[in-house]
């Protein structure tokens, strides 16, 4: 157990290291000086060198991404060229409606993907299984920022239910700020109920062939404790783990979402620092969702010995 | 090849699949023929109509007829998915490989691989394009890069499973060439998974060159695709809701039956998985 945990530990850390001398290269390798940008057109050459070795620009590149190592152990991502501020207080700022949208959503996902999923496996090739499924795969045909658009359309604009974007006044309570969430959280959770409902289909119709299910038939039980019961239990490995990637994928894939309906989320800080070229916060942004989604992953590993009692490392 | 094709379409679905995404394909292909009107001409007097005889969807902001758009639009949309796609398998195809076939690369390749798919698909793309810098290239450029980990996987995986079986061991003893144990006996058995995910990635990349559009960050805005029509309509969504709803309804059209169509070849040619999926 101890042993399969330090392992574990070691190879997230690997693929953290990877990540980061992955994002120090590409922003590097980028097109275009975000000091020439920082300082507009009248910068002189004196201005950018002085700059640049402010930054630590003028330095070799190895040098700079050792640096930047050393401050990341220290837990330091550095400070934004644009925002003035250090990166982690900027995503910290950002956290909060990325993280009750991703919550949401998955939420939203999982109410309709599970149910959905378990009777398509149980009613399998009948009229209802082929509407779940082609319901699935037409949700992951939707572009994410058309849906938003069309049900902004309706539900905002048109029949005023829901505010159009945004996130409310800063000083706006929990209520509030879930009414401005209500309909890029529902956006989210039907397309990505998709995943959900195929897996929780595929992984019930394993099960319903074992040998445990047909005993729990032969002894009498009805149809539906046997689902619940015997059948739900034992399919839950891989439903929780789909469950688990999606709120992790969630955190940076809704970057879309947050857009259309203007959420000062993580997503858009990252789109507008790709547009300034703001290397500071794109690093330190996929590094922090990159890692978000490793502890994710290992979190839902952990939870399969709580779920499965016959997984043990 | 013809029997497979007749099983194939068997299912009414997968029929109505291909025929609708080969329509799309025709009419992207001979816009210049279909399309009553040129795509860029603007008609001030005619802005945000609705549907009608003379304009079968509509027109845009600029008065621009909406169908024209969508059929010329068509065909940057396809053609940059097409060619991710292509570029994906390619790469995918050969790292999944070379990771498979040759145990001492595959820990490091994966773990590349990992570390790539740590990151969601369409922030990793923001970030390319952003380092490739906006242009029709760069994008397929990005959302190769981004698709290829996804292939790469699954042919590793198929590869682990090819490469014990007897034929390949056989092939070994006989003192055949290991570049040729893979081009000859490896990559044919890989054929149906590679082709399965082709479908796939088409779609995902429809879809991915839309978001990358929208989002200013892709193609440039004046070059029409489905994804720069939706990102140029938004503004006027509430006046005419049509310059939003086609183009989007010609990728979900596009996507859904690229996804379809995947779905009926991995049925077919691996009728293994009928139990599961």
């Amino acid at each position: 157990m101890l042993r399969y945990l330090a392992s574990r530990l070691a190879g997230m850390l690997l693929v953290l290291a990877i990540v980061a001398v992955l994002v120090f290269v590409l922003t590097r390798a980028a097109s275009g000086d975000p000091i020439s940008v920082l300082l507009g057109d009248q910068a002189t050459a004196a201005d950018i060198a002085r700059v640049q070795v402010q930054y630590g620009l003028d330095r070799p590149l190895p040098v700079q991404f050792l640096y930047w190592l050393k401050e990341l152990a220290q837990g330091n991502l550095g400070d934004s060229i644009f925002l003035q501020r250090p990166v982690l207080q900027a995503l910290a700022e950002r956290a909060e409606p990325t993280t009750l949208l991703s919550l949401l959503a998955v939420a939203i996902a999982t109410v309709i993907g599970v149910p959905c999923g378990i009777v398509g496996a149980v009613f399998r090739g009948r009229v209802i299984d082929q509407v779940f499924t082609s319901l699935a795969m037409l949700g992951a045909s939707i572009p994410s920022f058309w849906l938003g658009l069309v049900l902004m359309q309706l539900f905002a604009v048109s029949l005023g239910w829901f505010p159009v974007s945004g996130y409310g006044d800063p000083g706006a309570t929990l209520a509030e700020r879930l009414h401005y969430l209500v309909l890029p959280a529902t956006v989210l959770g039907l397309l990505n109920s998709a995943l959900i409902i195929r897996f929780t289909r595929a992984s019930m119709l394993d099960v319903l062939g074992e040998d445990y299910v047909r005993t729990a038939r032969a002894k009498g039980l009805g149809e539906w404790p046997v689902v619940l019961k015997h059948a739900l239990r034992n399919a839950l490995v891989p439903i929780v783990t789909v469950i688990g990637l999606t709120v992790a994928l969630m955190i940076g894939g809704a970057v879309v979402t947050e857009t259309v309906f203007g959420l000062p989320g993580v997503g858009s800080l990252v789109v507008n620092a790709v547009l300034r070229r703001d290397y500071p916060v794109i690093q330190g942004a996929l590094l922090v969702i990159a890692a978000i989604y490793v502890v994710i992953n290992f979190l839902v590993d952990l939870l399969y010995m709580a779920v499965d009692p016959r997984v043990k490392y | 090849m013809g029997l497979l094709l007749r099983k194939l379409f068997r299912r009414r679905i997968v029929l109505l699949a291909a025929l609708v995404l080969l329509t799309v394909v025709l009419i992207a292909m001979a816009a210049q023929w279909v399309t009553p009107y040129d795509p860029n001409d603007t008609a001030v007097l005619e802005r945000l109509n609705a549907p009608s005889a003379s304009h079968y969807l509509g027109t845009d902001e600029l008065g621009r007829d909406l169908f024209s758009r969508i059929a010329f639009g068509g065909r940057y949309s396809l053609a940059i998915a097409a060619l991710t796609a292509f570029g994906a398998i390619l790469g995918g195809t050969l790292l999944g490989l070379v990771a498979g076939f040759f145990r001492r690369l595959d820990a490091p390749l994966m773990r590349i691989v990992d570390a790539m798919m740590s990151l969601p698909d369409i922030l990793l793309a923001i970030a390319l394009v952003a380092i490739l810098g906006p242009s029709l290239l760069n994008v397929v450029l990005a959302l190769v890069l981004v698709y290829t980990p996804r292939v790469a996987r699954v042919v590793r995986a198929s590869t682990l499973v090819v490469r014990e079986l007897l034929f390949v061991e056989a092939a070994r003893a006989l003192g055949i060439a290991t570049w040729r144990i893979l081009w000859r006996h490896i990559l044919p058995n890989l054929l149906s998974p590679i082709l399965v995910q082709a479908s796939f990635i088409f779609a995902y990349a429809i879809l991915a060159e839309a978001a990358l559009s929208f989002l200013g960050v892709g193609v440039p805005p004046e070059i029409p695709t489905w994804g720069t029509m939706v990102a140029g309509g938004q503004q006027y969504a509430h006046q005419s809701l049509g310059v939003v709803l086609y183009p989007g309804l010609a990728i979900i059209l596009t996507a859904l039956s690229l996804q379809v169509l995947g779905d009926g070849v991995r049925d077919l040619l691996d009728p293994r998985l009928k139990k599961s999926m």
